[in-house]
């Protein structure tokens, strides 16, 4: 497997064992859906973010784990 | 080949109670696995852990640490005291170290192996607000990540059957490299960057900055890429017990999908001993410099010089599953089909705009919401709101879990539905042992004195002799053979009688 190859994904297109598709929008029309919203979701968030943030994340102590 | 394979996912959850940081975790972890025991009658002393098969000093290598030399942490099989229980989906919730810890059942498909890993998640949201509803409780709260960005890393892990004749060496060597650049695929993202965040910055996974060698027996230090932990909870001249511990826990189904499913293909190869030497020239170090760029332009370095991106890397990983597959003939089943189309749909849009996969992968999904901040309200990476923002995507509370309000307001691409999470809480997969665990505490519970991944241990009425039920075939005990016999039994002495037959 050269290089070359490697580096143009795009080639995945005509992939003998690649089955359909999800159905899941297609990308670009993905993107534009989600790229023009991202302050309504953030408007959303603000609602539920933990208020004193500072002292939230300094509370938040763990011991270590596997 | 095929994706489908026994697998589970075992998740540590952060634990804290707001405003007392210094609330001790061990007990709080107690408390947590006794406050869902108790409502759901799974007393802690009953279907407690039966540790006879336990052995978390064996080294897939071939020897066995010396309990004396092991550090404390990993004696993971002493102390049965501490709270326990086996819950009716055939899962394991207890105390490991400070943290809870929630075992999913054991399950055959990528698909089964989010819809578990996700019922842990509800279960946790249930116990706080079980504990919520106690006014003699602390208000504790659990959090579904692996660091506290402090220093701390508490692990999830993921654990893989395969063939015991696969030489380890050859597992070490075709695995480190897809581990390395994994993370692209499931990383959940991280604010800081270094164990104890000391420079500021976001990067891919909350895990790679507290891995440090490359092969190694640890879990809790000097943790290894590849950890050699060989307890197989099964027959061990057949099979061996991939743990892999170098994951992030995750919340969205596509990343929690390719996780497992591109490991479990990437096992396959293995065993068949189909993959090119794809050995890196400096696995540990290349491993957080891939965290460390969202960009995904840094390039890897083979050990035979070869350079590439670390998404052209998983590209070669996919490319030789798919050749594979083809070498098969015919069609692949559908979790398999499901996890290769996945995996070529979010290489293909990593590759174009990293940002065109925030609906499907947490790092992509935190850190669109970091930048919408920081270009919102002017936020550098230092901003203890970022840092709260990264901690809070991971609270396990519907209400205020940021990866929990993202799918309530349809950002999330759902693979499994709500329903059939809620109903894997309480159910146990079907075509697992896990199912005759699992239905034994419905139905018996009163009578299973222990259980474990490979037993459940009961209690006849009548009887002085305890009754162990050995189970090292994690692929007999299903619906489809004892099904009827354990819905059907009217006691334990019948059902026993019943599995002798």
């Amino acid at each position: 497997m050269s290089s070359q190859e490697q580096s143009r994904p795009t080639k995945r297109e005509g992939d003998p064992v690649e089955p359909p598709p999800p159905a899941a929008p297609a990308g670009a029309a993905r993107r534009e859906a989600m790229s023009d919203d991202i302050d309504a979701v953030l408007d959303e968030i603000d609602g539920v973010l933990e208020s004193n943030a500072e002292e939230f994340v300094r509370g938040f102590v763990q011991k270590g784990g596997q | 080949m095929t994706v489908r394979r026994i697998m589970g996912v075992e998740t540590e959850y952060g634990i804290s109670v707001p405003g007392h940081p210094t609330a001790n975790p061990m007990l709080l972890s107690g408390a947590v696995v006794t406050a869902y025991a108790q409502v759901h009658g799974l007393r802690t002393g009953r279907g407690r852990w039966d540790y006879a098969d336990e052995a978390p000093l064996r080294d897939a290598r071939g020897f066995e640490m010396s309990r004396m030399m092991a550090d404390p942490s990993q004696l993971t099989d002493e102390d049965p005291t501490m709270a326990n229980v086996v819950l009716t989906n055939g899962a394991r919730l207890y105390v490991d170290h400070a943290h809870p810890e929630y075992s999913s059942p054991e399950v055959t498909s990528p698909r089964a192996a989010v819809t578990w890993d996700r019922a842990g998640e509800v279960l946790g949201a249930q116990i706080v607000d079980l504990l919520a509803q106690d006014p003699g409780a602390p208000a504790i709260n659990l959090y579904k990540n692996n660091t506290d960005g402090k220093g701390a890393s508490y692990g999830t892990h993921e654990n893989y059957l395969m063939r015991r004749s696969t030489p380890f060496g050859r597992i070490a060597r075709d695995l480190i490299p897809f581990f390395v650049v994994r993370q692209l695929i499931c990383g959940a993202g991280r604010v800081g960057i270094g164990q104890d965040s000391r420079t500021a910055g976001f990067q891919i996974s909350q895990r790679a900055d507290f891995f440090e060698v490359e092969v190694g027996l640890e879990t809790t230090l000097k943790r290894p890429i590849v950890n050699t932990r060989d307890e197989p909870h099964a027959e061990a001249d057949r099979f061996r017990r991939l743990h892999v511990i170098i994951g992030d826990a995750v919340h969205f189904d596509v990343a929690g999908l390719l996780r497992v499913g591109t490991t479990s293909l990437v096992l396959g190869m293995i065993e068949a001993g189909v993959l090119p030497d794809l050995t890196l020239r400096r696995p540990v170090g290349t491993l957080h410099e891939i965290s460390h760029d969202p960009t995904l332009r840094r390039l890897v370095e083979l050990a035979d010089g070869r350079r590439m991106r670390a998404l052209d890397l998983l590209w070669v990983y996919h490319d030789a599953a798919a050749a594979y597959l083809a070498r098969d003939g015919g069609s692949p089943d559908a979790d398999t089909a499901e996890v290769m189309t996945w995996w070529a749909q979010i290489l293909t849009r990593l590759g174009e705009d990293p940002m065109s996969c925030a609906a499907e992968i947490d790092w992509v999904a935190k850190l669109r919401l970091l930048e919408g901040y920081r270009d919102r309200d002017g936020l550098g990476w230092g901003d203890a709101r970022l840092a709260a923002v990264d901690l809070q995507f991971a609270d396990v509370r519907p209400s205020k879990g940021l990866a929990h309000r993202l799918r309530a307001m349809g950002r999330v691409h759902e693979l499994v539905p709500e329903a059939d999470v809620l109903a894997a809480v309480t159910n146990p997969p079907e075509d697992t042992r896990a199912y005759f665990r699992g239905r034994c505490l419905d139905r018996f519970g009163q009578q299973v004195v222990a259980a474990s991944w490979d037993s459940v241990v009961f209690e006849v009425p009548g009887d002085p002799v305890l009754r162990r039920v050995p189970m090292l075939d994690p692929r007999r005990g299903t619906k489809e053979q004892v099904g009827a016999l354990v819905d059907t039994a009217a006691g334990v002495a019948e059902l026993l009688a019943g599995l002798a037959s």
